[in-house]
């Protein structure tokens, strides 16, 4: 994450610090560490699936499979997602 | 998850204590801490998204194909409920177990 940390702007005369800046800074800082923590999973799990035998090369099939691959898992995340909100708001509405 | 890339959301809550100054400089850092404890709620249940698709993934789905059929996306489904199911199950257990003395 370092190279992708910004300092936040420092004080200005007044001493004040634009909280709509800020507020943008942290969320493009944590949309950034969201898509690492993807990709991280995902290289982990269509590597498992999709390279058997490590080649000298990635071949044709396996370049294939990763794209598959790649595709699927974010179709999981999303399904998954979606049923982690869902179960969410049920217990809430139970509370 | 989220803090082993770097950002631990502790440290934008403890950055931002209350100086003792005007009152409306006090609101705005006020206001700054409700919406990070937002985003970082939010950056929470992300976080959780990413162990239960890790966990439902192994489960749920064989070979990639062209796309998610029914029976992957209702295996998904069910594994994220029982996910959880199975932690609630583990809590309550636990509690009843410490507080009859075991360990």
């Amino acid at each position: 994450m370092d190279s992708f940390s910004s300092d936040f702007p420092s004080g200005s005369s007044s001493g004040k610090m634009d909280t709509g800046t800020i507020m943008e800074q942290v969320k493009v800082q944590i949309a950034v560490a969201n898509a690492q923590e993807l990709l991280q999973r995902m290289t982990d799990k269509c590597f498992k699936k999709c390279i058997v035998k490590p080649g000298s090369s990635l071949d044709n099939s396996e370049q294939k499979c990763i794209a598959m691959c790649m595709d699927r898992y974010m179709d999981a995340w999303n399904t998954v997602s979606r049923a982690y909100n869902s179960r969410l708001q049920r217990e809430r509405a139970r509370i | 998850m989220i803090s082993e890339k770097g950002i631990d959301m502790a440290d934008f809550s403890s950055s931002f204590d209350m100086p003792s100054a005007s009152s409306s400089e006090s609101a705005d850092a006020a206001e700054l801490q409700r919406l990070i404890a937002v985003e970082q709620q939010k950056a929470q249940f992300q976080a959780q998204v990413h162990n239960f698709t890790d966990a439902c993934w192994d489960k749920c789905v064989d070979k990639p194909s062209s796309k998610l059929d029914s029976r992957t996306e209702t295996c998904l489904v069910s594994c994220v409920e029982r996910f959880i199911d199975t932690t609630l199950t583990i809590t309550n257990r636990f509690t009843q177990m410490v507080q009859k003395g075991a360990h």
